[in-house]
């Protein structure tokens, strides 16, 4: 049925011509899937509780989640998409590795589609507070403005899409108890609040003295416990605090670093 | 002027290929569905136009085929996302996604127009395959006709694009499309005439 190839007819020209047809590599509907953000990818990797996945679209990185057997369902059952194995684009992969190791995203871009405006501003918030440090929901709620909003800052906590990179285990409860935890239980919390050097078991010991506030009678501060500032004062001038408005009618004031007040 | 030189054999070629059968069917009502729900459909879009896309691309463009694949389906989709439902539907799907396929190869050629072309590079076809070295010197060939001759050629005998669909992709007139596939035959001639 094949013509020589040196054949000059035309029909020739035209059989040799569509024998060019190829079939398009295996990978390529995953590619423009995962390029057109219709499924998302997903890396794996290790953290201080255990391994997780970390998955991302073109607008970014849309969750963190416990790499269990049920990650792939209960992506598509919150998010309404497919997840499959994929490679992150070139200059995230670092910025992920980073994200992770210091608890914010950095330049990483996240996908913050899944939650409200309200719920993303609450978690930018959550993304400043440094390393090693606990912020209650109370301070969250003022911070975003909104004093009253301690439940629904809590609530949007348990609907963080990527704790660990919004690092929601630095949020506690207003009470001083490290709270509950959406990645795995409040073990994990713990767990990473204690792989930081925020010393659990320090901030729940404080909070059960009905401790709120720490000040140092030196400098006339008072701040939140696991502030920088306050675990540098020496005992001898370390003033403790049940609220607020107590450490402020001893005449102390709130650090502008930690912001208690 | 040797017969048949008008003769449709795209059609023929296309439905000869094993490599199309059995995925024509994914264009029936395409623009409806693609209107109606542009996620759940457009992976069939994908399914329906990926191998005419790189084959097409393969040979216009060599080793960057799948790339430029790739980005023109993703483009397309960010086109098709933004407009009407009403616009979707009238559609020449084929037509239509080879003028953003040509607008990124032309993009794309421009930026390496100093660089010769590597055929060998590209060529993914099993060594064990008898027609492995005539594929890469069909390839070849190609790249000795001036590009929008080219481009008309490999759109009617390599995609098996009908001349309407090559007019809307490259926004000539019909006439204009058969006289560049005609004398793009015609060079294809004398090139393997010199040859022998």
């Amino acid at each position: 049925m094949t013509a020589p190839s040196n054949d000059p007819s035309f029909s020739a020209i035209e059989s040799r011509l569509g024998s060019l047809r190829v079939a398009a590599p295996a990978s390529l509907l995953t590619e423009i899937e995962l390029g057109t953000g219709l499924v998302d990818g997903y890396t794996v990797v290790a953290s201080p509780v255990g391994d997780v996945i970390v998955a991302f679209n073109p607008n970014g990185v849309s969750a963190v989640d416990l790499a269990d057997e049920g990650f792939g369902d209960r992506f598509r059952a919150r998010f309404f998409r497919a997840l499959v194995a994929a490679e992150p684009p070139a200059v995230w992969v670092n910025r992920i590795e980073e994200a992770l190791d210091r608890g914010r995203p950095g330049l990483l871009p996240i996908d913050f589609r899944s939650v409200t405006a309200f719920q993303q501003r609450i978690l930018e918030l959550a993304a400043t507070i440094p390393r090693g440090q606990v912020r209650p929901y109370s301070w969250l709620a003022r911070a975003a403005g909104k004093a009253g909003a301690a439940r629904a800052v809590g609530s949007t906590m348990a609907r963080n899409p990527v704790p660990l990179i919004v690092p929601c285990h630095r949020v506690i409860r207003s009470d001083g108890k490290i709270g509950n935890y959406s990645l795995g239980g409040p073990e994990n919390k713990w767990e990473l609040l204690a792989s930081e050097g925020a010393e659990p078991d320090r901030i729940e010991s404080i909070a059960a003295a009905g401790i709120r506030l720490l000040g140092s009678d030196t400098t006339g501060i008072f701040c939140f416990p696991t502030c920088h500032q306050a675990r540098r004062i020496s005992e001898a001038h370390l003033r403790r605090f049940r609220s607020e408005s107590e450490a402020e009618s001893s005449g102390f004031r709130p650090c502008r670093i930690c912001r208690p007040g | 002027m040797a017969s048949g030189v008008w003769r449709p054999s795209g059609f023929r070629l296309f439905c000869n290929s094993s490599l199309c059968h059995g995925v024509l069917f994914l264009m029936d009502g395409l623009c409806e569905r693609l209107a109606d729900d542009l996620d759940a459909a457009f992976p069939d879009l994908v399914r329906a136009l990926q191998d005419d896309m790189y084959s097409g691309l393969r040979s216009l463009a060599g080793p960057e085929a799948e790339d430029l694949t790739q980005e023109t389906f993703i483009r397309a989709y960010r086109a098709l996302s933004e407009y009407e439902p009403g616009r979707i539907r009238e559609l020449k799907l084929r037509g239509w996604i080879w003028t953003i396929a040509l607008n990124l190869g032309r993009n794309h050629l421009r930026a390496r127009s100093r660089r010769p072309f590597l055929v060998d590079r590209e060529i993914e076809i099993r060594s064990d395959d008898p027609d492995y070295i005539d594929l890469s010197a069909w390839h070849r060939r190609l790249q000795g006709l001036p590009p929008r001759t080219r481009r008309a050629v490999v759109l009617r005998h390599v995609v098996g694009l009908g001349y309407e669909e090559i007019a809307i992709a490259t926004g000539q007139a019909v006439g204009t499309v058969k006289s560049d596939v005609h004398r793009g035959l015609e060079k294809l001639r004398h090139i393997l005439e010199d040859e022998s």
